[in-house]
């Protein structure tokens, strides 16, 4: 058991620690920075005075010789350089894993770090004695360092130059943090430690307009550095609130317990299930006061709700504070230089999808540096900067969140990925060659897979990708990868906001309701009569429905879960309904055949109790609105459990290449119209963007050209008959067949719509053939690119 | 030494089993219960209970019992788990019973089968014996 006192010990420490990796490093570009020295100098401080009153003398003679080190440095006596940030680091390293030790033990544990104290008291004295293996960076790169460092104290100067306000204002700043410091020196050291905060939340509030600066300097070369740094005054309240490190957030914060959060997520859950059944219930009865407070209490609960999200909110510099470290570990081990930059780090992300996806960013970011980009040799060969940039970005998108991870390595060599898959066994050779090249390099994500020529203690061993993989669709997000050789390469991660709340589609299946996250809902297709008989077609023994033109393989829900055998050909000719739920699984759609579809609702996830753990159809339960429990459905779990998805969630390679082949023998889709002046005319599906009716009162002019407004924009109109003006028929209204060249929308009235027809691609057909026969009559094909162009 | 202890009894089939009474968070009727496609058989469904989604697990078919699918509805006993509630299908619910630590005997070896894990011991109450129900082995579907 551990006292209350070395708990909150640990937990001010390991905050002050990330803070000071941080510094560190931001320290390292731009050594003479005399106010993030003295943080990290009272940091280490902080932790000394109190492990020496808590009685962890490992840990005091640890952080007691890298303060002299620090002492040193801050009266300017020693310079900072990459051996000195190197040692510190590992300072850093040993105070956190004595943390470690002391957080599972209670004691400090065995280990004397003897070798860093003597490192640590060497580089005090001044030596740098080349010959200490410790220090693993060679020469050049030190050399680059200090260039850098040079370069940066130049940039800061014209910082304190150029930007005299916020020099004032840091001024007064330190004034009142110097009145502090003696404040702390005098009060007892079981205050010490939370006292501390105070200044160093002060030096934090300075400490934006210089990292802003620094993190500028980075990016730009040496000529526009300055003017750079002169600006970055104004940007000092964006640069703030992107650290997440100002001076009134700790002011205006409390600091809870995450169990606690987690416990009001689940009680908002629950209220958010009783608004659901009261929403329910006052919609039976015919009371208007009852109908008003429910309205209400709908209203309060959803506000509630996302205030509660909000609280377990992180930004997503959370999870990427550790990257830049990693980075510079990693490049000084494989000799090459990599730069760090990020965009949208103040994204926000729930907690425990933050948590989830922190060792896949890390495995990311690790192969990168590893894999992706090349020495300083060959990127200079290869006409590219000597330095690597390693890209971290992070947006909103469609309720999701996306995540970027790209470097402008030597990217991935598709056809060493399909040699080395042939070599595996993964594939063969056919199917090598038929792979898209897009495709190709998705099988990098197969277990078990490596094309690194030698394998290194950080990846190349083949298992990681795949572990990524899964790890980001645990949490029911996707990876998608996008490679050029010789450019880069591009990682995205899309994931759900929370998990905790989801909208999901209700369906119904013999009786029972069922839940299908609206993340991997598509669209819903409805077939009644004599389509819903004969509309669904065999291949072989699979159903399938063509939509629009494209096969979409079908599962018939009550089939998959084993509530009735499978159809008989007769029984499938007997429905009058079919309701298709069309679903993607990561890029693969399949239709969902269920009996009934009821609504859109949004359900409260919770876990599947341990019985039920190996069930991989279901991703979790939930309660309804009248209270029954529900079933939430593993869209994913199906597709793998139908053979949509071969077992391993990637998409099944042979599948693929078959129903390739298959829509090749399907031929072209053609959408027949009626010019309405006796011929027929056909315009290849694929090129229709939309097809649309319109009033033709709607139908404006410019000039002599008929436009309408079409989604905000005008969309010019071309008639198909004789290319010029356009009749509406006679209830008022036209079809137009919408196209997009890329640019613009173009309308083109086609008169009637007819038919959508599939014709087999006959061998001697070729783009001038002008006429042909379709469905048994002579057809003009139309190019709607040309019609387009009278537009 | 002689100690009490509190059983809570049902009866499953001709069986008369008991649990500790501290194990048990509550004794409710039959619910509505949602099945789950796919699951083990003993898996009889997930349940409300107050907001908290319960799986519901039928004591007969865990003790290898043919399943007569009797008309009478089924008893819940939700006892308490590592991994949270988890109710007991049962037949009938019996008293709270105080028994001796005396009275008390391990199974005898001809007690064979899935019984045999899933059945501790008993205790020799007057004209029948009450069985005591291995929770641990009786939640767990690995057996």
């Amino acid at each position: 058991m551990l006292d209350d006192i070395v708990k909150e010990f640990l937990v001010e420490s390991y905050e002050n620690l990330d803070q000071l990796d941080r510094d560190l490093m931001a320290l390292e570009d731009a050594p003479d920075d005399r106010n993030r020295l003295s943080s990290i100098f009272r940091t280490i401080h902080t932790i000394k005075g109190t492990s020496g009153f808590l009685a962890f003398p490992k840990l005091e003679h640890v952080t007691h010789v890298g303060e002299n080190l620090l002492v040193r440095l801050r009266d300017g006596a020693l310079r900072l350089n990459g051996e000195m940030t190197t040692g510190l680091l590992a300072m850093v390293d040993a105070v956190r894993s004595i943390l470690g030790q002391i957080n599972s033990t209670g004691s400090e544990g065995e280990e004397a770090y003897e070798d860093l104290v003597a490192l640590l008291e060497r580089l005090k004295s001044g030596e740098s004695a080349p010959s200490v293996p410790v220090a693993t960076e060679d020469k050049a790169e030190a050399e680059v360092i200090t260039a850098i460092a040079e370069l940066s104290s130049e940039v800061a100067t014209a910082i304190q130059e150029s930007s005299t306000k916020p020099k004032k204002q840091r001024a007064s700043r330190s004034k009142s943090k110097s009145a502090n410091v003696p404040e702390e020196n005098v009060s007892s050291a079981v205050n010490e430690s939370t006292l501390n905060n105070v200044p160093a939340a002060t030096s934090n509030a300075i400490a934006p307009n210089k990292e802003l600066a620094a993190s500028k300097q980075v990016a730009n070369t040496t000529t526009t550095q300055k003017k750079e740094a002169r600006t970055s005054g104004e940007g000092v309240s964006g640069g703030s609130e992107a650290t997440g490190s100002g001076s009134p957030v700790t002011e205006t914060s409390v600091r809870i317990d995450v169990h606690l959060l987690d416990k009001l997520m689940n009680l908002v859950g629950e209220l958010v299930l009783a608004r659901n059944q009261i929403m329910q219930f006052s919609q039976s009865h015919e009371d208007p006061a009852m109908l008003a407070a429910s309205q209400r209490l709908n209203l309060i609960t959803t506000e509630l709700q996302e205030g509660v999200i909000k609280t377990r909110m992180q930004p997503i510099s959370n999870a990427w504070n550790k990257l830049p470290r990693v980075v510079r570990d990693l490049s000084v081990s494989c000799g090459k230089q990599v730069q760090v930059k990020m965009e949208g780090a103040e994204t926000e992300l729930d907690k425990t999808i933050l948590e989830a996806i922190k060792d896949p960013l890390t495995h990311i970011v690790r192969n990168s540096v590893d894999h992706g980009i090349e020495t300083s040799e060959v990127r200079r060969k290869a006409g590219k900067p000597a330095e690597g940039t390693l890209w971290l970005r992070a947006y909103h998108e469609g309720g999701q969140v996306n995540i970027e991870i790209s470097d402008d390595g030597a990217g991935i060599n598709v056809d060493r990925v399909r040699q080395k898959a042939i070599e595996k066994g993964m594939i063969t050779a056919e199917q090598a060659a038929a792979m898209l090249d897009r495709d190709a390099i998705q099988l990098i994500l197969l277990p078990g897979f490596s094309t690194a020529a030698a394998v290194t203690n950080v990846s190349g061993r083949g298992v990681g990708m795949d572990v990524v993989k899964t790890n980001v669709e645990k949490i029911g997000g996707t990876l998608d990868i996008n490679s050029t050789m010789g450019r880069g390469t591009t990682l995205r991660i899309k994931i759900p906001l929370t998990l905790a709340i989801v909208p999901a589609l209700i369906v119904t299946c013999e009786e029972d309701r069922y839940c299908i996250p609206q993340v991997s809902l598509l669209e819903l297709v409805r077939l009644e009569g004599d389509r819903a008989r004969n509309d669904i077609e065999l291949m072989h023994s699979v159903p399938v429905y063509r939509l629009r033109g494209q096969l979409l393989p079908l599962v018939f829900l009550d089939e998959e879960l084993k509530l009735r055998p499978h159809r008989t050909d007769a029984e499938r000719r007997s429905v009058d309904v079919i309701n298709i739920v069309v679903l993607q699984a990561e890029d693969r759609q399949f239709g969902l055949v269920v009996n009934q579809i009821n609504d859109t609702q949004e359900i409260v996830v919770k876990p599947l109790g341990v019985h039920l753990k190996g069930l991989a159809t279901y991703a979790g339960s939930t309660i309804m609105g009248d209270g029954t429990v529900s079933l939430i459905l593993d869209v994913l779990g199906i597709a793998q459990q139908s053979h949509i998805l071969n077992a391993h969630g990637t998409r099944s390679v042979i599948d693929d290449l078959q129903g390739k082949s298959e829509s090749c023998r399907m031929g072209i889709s053609w959408l027949i119209v009626d010019p309405q002046d006796g011929t027929r005319a056909a315009i290849p599906l694929s090129s229709v963007a939309r097809l649309e009716e319109i009033r033709s009162d709607s139908i404006e002019r410019t000039g002599h050209q008929q436009v309408v407004q079409y989604r905000g924009q005008i969309m010019p109109l071309v008639s198909l008959n004789d290319m010029g003006q356009v009749e509406p028929d006679e209830h008022g209204s036209l079809s137009l067949v919408v196209f997009n060249d890329g640019r613009r929308n173009v309308g083109i009235v086609v008169g009637r719509i007819v038919d959508i027809v599939n014709e087999p691609d006959q061998a001697f057909s070729d783009e001038t053939c002008e006429t042909r026969i379709i469905a048994g009559r002579v057809t003009r094909i139309v190019h709607l690119e040309q019609v387009a162009m009278n537009a | 030494m002689q100690t009490q202890k509190s059983f809570c009894t049902f009866r499953v089939g001709s069986l008369y089993l008991g649990v500790e009474v501290h194990r048990v968070q509550e004794v409710i009727r039959a619910q509505r219960m949602t099945r789950i496609p796919g699951a083990p058989d003993v898996v009889r469904g997930l349940m409300n209970l107050r907001g908290q989604i319960v799986t519901a697990l039928d004591m007969r078919r865990r003790l290898g019992m043919d399943d007569p699918s009797t008309t009478t509805p089924l008893m819940n006993v939700v006892v308490r788990t590592p991994d949270g509630p988890v109710s007991l299908l049962v037949n009938e619910i019996g008293d709270v019973i105080v028994v001796d630590s005396d009275q008390y005997e391990p199974s005898p070896e001809t007690l064979q089968g899935p019984h045999r894990e899933l059945i501790s011991g008993s205790y020799k109450l007057q004209g029948k014996l009450l069985l005591v129900l291995n929770l641990e082995s009786a939640i767990s579907l690995a057996a």
